[in-house]
């Protein structure tokens, strides 16, 4: 047996240290080492984004991710959007009621985040559509989300302006 | 949940480093990992030590070497960043959308282009579970005997998959290989054989370090169609990727030379045997036609992938008919 990895990362903001074995992914350190059980495992293969955490800013898919390839660095879950305010993104996802099951929304949250992070402005429902190809909903049949995506844009780039 | 099988894991930093890692035995090299991880979750393959690419920055780099006249790249850069790319989709458009195509944002995040020209071949009797597997007996890529594709066959004619392959063929692009007796390069279309079991000519200990595309010094038109079930995630069924040479301005231009590579047929892309396209006048209908009927004519589907095979090999010529009227249009 592989000896274990010691692996250190800032997860949310908080420096961690944690010991797992080298064949766990990222998702499997979180859910099972740190107790951070807001990533999901869903389809644990690629096709369902339920598991989409950031690595360093980056949406990525915590499934396919293994745990050596996050030591050293920055993860964000979730877990990390629970700050004292509510992120546009949670509020408008809550406004437009787009969330049924819930299952899905920890990996569209890291994902959305993410890409309205990096476009920095007021994005189209087509650009969202595109942009959340991956990360599949059982329930809402996606027209919710969209408009909580585009909603959240609108005001975070308003906010950048004023 | 899908586990994975017992590994350990390497993460060196140099290409020299890399190298020496994959001379252990037993190692095998994980880039993006969106392919090997669903593979190894499915009990495909059990390696000892995963060596990860993800340190090295050599592996890094997006070069126009001018005076090579060749687009250098290094096999660790994802194929977000080649989709997002303004100067190769201002000059090799087929490849930075054959790249923006794969799989779904996410996975284009985490996935390299070392990792797509490396792509293991699929099948849908193998890219299952282990227990789905069990119930048929395995097959010849899978610890079974036989072929449920062919079943009079002794060969495994899973498909080659990878949506930037044929483009990359299609563009007369070269591999660096590096192992640990050093470099070679070679010619992509001579980088792949007909064994769904072991596809690719990589030599032991060996990796692809980077991928090199000569920048043409005529006027050409390239352009990759691709069809699939929905319009992410999916893995191509219909997969065509062609480069025209041309002379002539505007509507009058006519084609020097045509360069044309499917995808998911069998292990190997296919060049098609073109010769017929050169000196027809790019802009008419009835190049389009002509396009469509050698894709449909030399592309010979088989059932390894979904949907029925008379169905794709019939969308072929549909594709590519259409992916000439897009070219033409745009130009
Ligand atoms: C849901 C889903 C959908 C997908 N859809 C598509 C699709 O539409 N089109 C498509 O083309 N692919 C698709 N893929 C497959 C995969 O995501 C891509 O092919 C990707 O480019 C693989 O790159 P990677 O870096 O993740 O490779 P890895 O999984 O890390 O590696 C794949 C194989 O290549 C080898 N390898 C990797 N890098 C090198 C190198 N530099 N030198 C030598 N060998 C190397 C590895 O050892 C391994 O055997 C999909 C995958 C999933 C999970
Ligand atoms: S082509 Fe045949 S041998 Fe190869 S994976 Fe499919 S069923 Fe197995
Ligand atoms: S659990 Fe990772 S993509 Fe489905
Ligand atoms: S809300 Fe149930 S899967 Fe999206």
């Amino acid at each position: 047996m592989p000896d274990a990895l010691l692996l250190h990362m800032k997860v949310n903001g908080e420096d961690v240290e944690v010991a797992a074995p080298p064949h766990f992914t990222l998702l499997e350190v979180l859910r099972y080492k740190l107790d951070l059980i807001g990533s999901k495992q869903g389809c644990d293969k690629g096709d369902c984004g339920a598991c989409t955490v950031q690595l360093d800013g980056t949406a990525r898919l915590s499934c396919l991710t293994l745990a050596a390839q996050a030591d050293g660095r920055k993860v964000r879950t979730v877990e990390g959007m629970t700050a004292a305010h509510l992120h546009p993104l949670q509020d408008c996802m809550d406004k437009q009621v787009a969330a049924q099951c819930g299952f899905c929304t920890p990996g569209i949250l890291m994902a959305a985040e993410a890409y309205l992070t990096k476009q920095a402005r007021a994005v189209s429902r087509d650009e969202v559509a595109e942009a959340m190809a991956g990360n599949l909903c059982r329930c809402t049949g996606y027209v919710k989300i969209v408009d909580a995506i585009v909603e959240a844009s609108e005001i975070m780039a308003a906010k950048e302006q004023g | 949940m899908l586990r994975l099988p017992i590994f350990g894991t390497k993460s060196p930093t140099s290409l020299e480093e890399l190298v020496a890692a994959m001379a252990q035995p037993g190692a095998h090299l994980v880039a993006g990992g969106t392919d090997l991880l669903p593979n190894l979750k499915h009990g495909l393959y059990e390696p000892k030590v995963l060596v990860s690419i993800d340190r090295v920055e050599e592996l890094q780099h997006i070069t126009w070497d001018e005076d090579a006249s060749m687009l250098r790249i290094g096999t660790g850069v994802t194929l977000s960043q080649i989709a997002a790319d303004n100067e190769i989709g201002a000059r090799f458009p087929s490849l930075a959308k054959a790249a923006g195509l794969v799989a779904s944002p996410l996975i284009r995040n985490m996935a390299t282009i070392g990792g797509n020209i490396n792509l293991d071949t699929r099948c849908r009797y193998v890219n299952q579970s282990e227990f789905w597997r069990s119930a048929i007996g395995g097959c010849l890529k899978s610890g079974g005997d036989v072929c449920h594709v062919v079943p009079k066959g002794r060969s495994c004619v899973a498909a080659m998959s990878s949506d930037c392959v044929p483009v990359l063929t299609s563009l007369g692009a070269q591999l660096g290989q590096v192992g640990p007796n050093g470099r070679r390069d070679l010619a992509m279309a001579d980088y792949y054989s007909s064994d769904g079991i072991a596809h690719t000519r990589r030599e032991a200990g060996e990796i692809t370090a980077e991928v090199c595309i000569p920048i043409p010094t005529r006027d050409t038109a390239a352009q990759y169609a691709k069809w699939t079930v929905r319009k992410s995630i999916d893995f191509p069924l219909v997969s065509i990727a062609m480069n025209f040479e041309l002379s002539g301005s505007g509507h009058d231009a006519t084609i020097v030379a045509a360069t044309i590579c499917l995808g998911v047929l069998a292990a190997r892309p296919k060049l098609l045997r073109a010769d017929k396209l050169k000196g027809l006048r790019f802009s008419d209908a009835e190049t389009a036609e002509v396009v469509g009927e050698l894709c449909y004519a030399q592309g010979k589907t088989l059932d390894n992938v979904p949907y029925e095979a008379g169905y794709r090999r019939s969308m072929l010529r549909v594709f590519g008919k259409r992916a000439v009227g897009q070219l033409v249009k745009s130009r």
